[in-house]
């Protein structure tokens, strides 16, 4: 007992060691402004575009100064969408998916209430955005096409690459939330030919409350908010420097660990099998599309998804769900929902994320203590019953 | 994460009388596996007491715990004393539930409701209002007051709204949320006199009215035959829906389907349902 085996890492992360340690020094000796004009605040700001080089070279961005560090991702996105909306003030369409995060939707909804058209791409059976009914979409009333590179619910890689070719023949501006994305899978804006990227630190092992938008060189956007010349004016307000210098030493690290993925990679696909394997119920979200390697979408039927979430948490393993209980909305996944699935599988739905600090022997663990929580919880089910008799289930 | 009592904790982790009673002398429905939530409610009674009490619930923590206490509570009661337990005691017994789960304490005194009503060979009761979300926490008022304040008192604007039901009078952080849903009610509505429209349904209203008339008034009809129901889906207007037991292998199952289960939902909740058999 007392045992934590963390799966949550679509959530957040843990903070690598090494990223706490090159973040202390700003939180004690080295607490100057990095707008100051003497050498006690200057030394600060030469730590800062350190950072900001990290962070270029992890998403391929050709200048440091096409990194604008923010608050979250959720800014990010805000500023990315409405920085550009505010810009082009004649074009009022958006175009964006249904499996978007919050960030993105509710951000969309809103611009709704301002008088935009918005298009919600669907997704098919496997949670990939439908490219050719995107194609259709884009007039030359669009503004901005945002998608996400990966899932949070899924892990489904979306066809970010195919999107950007497309966008920039076009001449349309592109909008990735790659926040499920960097860090584990290699990203590369020059050849995702995007114009905008959004990231936040504390899903790659940095701090929380911090994030970044790559802005691609030459592009027009107007601030969110108004204020100091900080962050070229594109984001005032005096910089968060240890949540930086946090944020580029994760990035430096996350570069060098993208080849341990593969074993992350393995991990997960360990779990995957031995679940489909053991428990006749599951099915897993997403299979047949490119996933990130460390997540694992599943749906047991019968069963419901808060309550395997809180058994699981008993037995130490920490885990999410799209379920509609857990949400507080009552509403289940949208995302799931997209992608067509029935409600018996959505309520039913939990997500295993992985990290490259996840261990083997975590992973036999979980498979260890959730076949008999399934078992479990299907004795309470109403449901489970009628299935074995009508002799859908094998025993 | 929810703030969960001890007491729930504890029934959820060792929820007691789990399973069925084969023989039981009242059977209650609610819920469907298509919202998230359903709960079985078994009772046996022996000159008026209620001997035993069984459950099978599928749902979260707090499903499971309300059902397990609801099975404690009933047993050793007569059916009068039963039929006075409120969602109140049950939340009460459990010591507490946060704001969103309190709907689990309530599909805990309609199960009781409706396995009493079983019992008693009456028809279990199709409820008009629907539950709601809670909108403004600090009074705990729900959307469907809201909603309801659009279509009889035809409010228009925040502020009538505001002094009609005193949502968002206190921290005011649900302001722009009530804003939306009277946009919302508005938008369905034709006319802006008193009672403007049938007040179609919500999604979420619609579909717990589905089920409930699965549950309580399509689910007993099959019964008597041998046969039941499952809800599987629910789609816009497509209802999918399972045959199970007799019905399933009887030749007359899609005129089943046609002539009682789609005309029953029709009658009851939309004129435009249609049902799938999968």
């Amino acid at each position: 007992m007392g045992r934590d085996v963390y799966l949550d890492n679509n959530a957040t992360t843990m903070l690598a060691p090494e990223v706490l340690d090159a973040m202390l020094p700003f939180y004690k000796e080295k607490y100057g402004n990095a707008s100051s004009m003497h050498s006690f605040g200057g030394k600060v700001a030469k730590d800062m575009e350190h950072a900001r080089h990290q962070v270029a070279q992890l998403l391929g961005a050709e200048n440091d100064f096409e990194i604008t560090f923010t608050g979250s991702a959720t800014e990010s996105d805000n500023l990315a969408i409405r920085g550009i909306t505010s810009y082009y003030r004649d074009k009022k369409h958006v175009i964006t998916s249904t499996v978007e995060h919050p960030a993105v939707l509710n951000l969309c909804k809103q611009l709704e209430k301002e008088g935009y058209k918005v298009t919600y791409v669907p997704v098919d059976r496997e949670g990939v955005v439908d490219l050719e009914y995107l194609k259709s979409s884009v007039t030359e009333e669009t503004a901005i096409v945002s998608i996400m590179h990966a899932n949070n619910e899924t892990g489904v890689i979306m066809p970010v690459e195919e999107i950007g070719a497309f966008l920039k023949e076009k001449g349309v501006i592109f909008h990735i939330d790659g926040v499920q994305a960097a860090g584990k899978i290699p990203v590369d804006v020059q050849k995702l030919n995007c114009d905008l990227y959004s990231i936040s630190a504390h899903k790659f092992h940095g701090p929380k409350g911090v994030g970044a938008l790559y802005v691609r060189k030459g592009s027009r956007m107007r601030p969110l908010i108004f204020g100091g010349h900080q962050e070229k004016s594109r984001r005032p307000g005096t910089e968060n420097i240890p949540g930086i210098v946090g944020m580029g030493m994760a990035a430096e690290m996350a570069i060098s660990h993208l080849k341990d993925m593969a074993g992350v990679a393995k991990l997960r696909d360990k779990l995957q099998e031995n679940i489909l394997k053991t428990i006749k119920t599951s099915t897993v979200n997403g299979l047949n599309a490119p996933r990130t390697p460390n997540t694992l979408n599943i749906s047991f039927e019968f069963i419901e998804g808060e309550s395997i979430l809180l058994y699981l948490d008993k037995q130490g393993v920490y885990i999410s769900t799209g379920s509609a209980c857990s949400s507080g909305s009552l509403e289940p996944s949208h995302v799931l929902r997209g992608m067509n699935l029935p409600f018996s599988k959505i309520h039913g739905s939990i997500r295993f994320s992985l990290s490259r600090y996840t261990t083997e022997d975590e992973i036999d663990y979980t498979l260890g203590v959730l076949p008999e929580v399934i078992d479990t919880l299907l004795t309470i089910s109403p449901f489970w019953d009628n299935e074995k008799k009508e002799g859908k289930i094998p025993e | 994460m929810w703030e969960y009592t001890e007491k729930v904790k504890d029934l959820y982790t060792n929820p007691k009388n789990v399973g069925k009673i084969e023989d039981a002398d009242g059977v209650g429905y609610v819920g469907s596996v298509v919202c998230g939530d359903a709960l079985t409610l078994y009772i046996k009674v022996a000159d008026g007491i209620i001997t035993d009490a069984k459950f099978e619930t599928f749902g979260c923590g707090s499903a499971i715990a309300s059902s397990s206490a609801l099975t404690e509570m009933v047993k050793g009661k007569t059916i009068e004393e039963a039929q006075r337990i409120t969602n109140r005691d049950i939340v009460d017994y459990l010591g507490g539930l946060p704001d969103q789960k309190i709907h689990c304490s309530v599909m805990g005194s309609e199960a009781l409701t409706n396995a009493i009503a079983d019992y008693r060979g009456e028809k279990p009761p199709v409820e008009d209002e629907p539950a709601g979300e809670i909108i403004c926490h600090c009074l705990n008022i729900t959307d469907v007051e809201i909603r309801e304040a659009v279509h009889t008192k035809g409010i228009t604007n925040i502020d009538d709204m505001m002094a009609l039901t005193g949502a968002g009078t206190v921290c005011g952080t649900c302001i722009p949320k009530i804003e939306d849903i009277i946009e919302e009610e508005m938008s369905r509505c034709s006319t802006k006199a008193d009672r403007c429209c049938d007040e179609p349904l919500t999604n979420m209203q619609k579909m717990k009215k589905v089920e409930e008339v699965i549950n309580n008034v399509i689910r007993p009809g099959l019964r008597r035959d041998g046969g039941d129901i499952e809800l599987v889906d629910i789609n816009g207007d497509e209802v999918s829906v399972r045959l199970m037991g007799a019905c399933s292998h009887c030749m007359t199952a899609s005129m089943t389907l046609e002539n009682f289960v789609q005309e029953e939902l029709r009658k009851s909740v939309s004129k435009t349902i249609v049902i799938k058999h999968v």
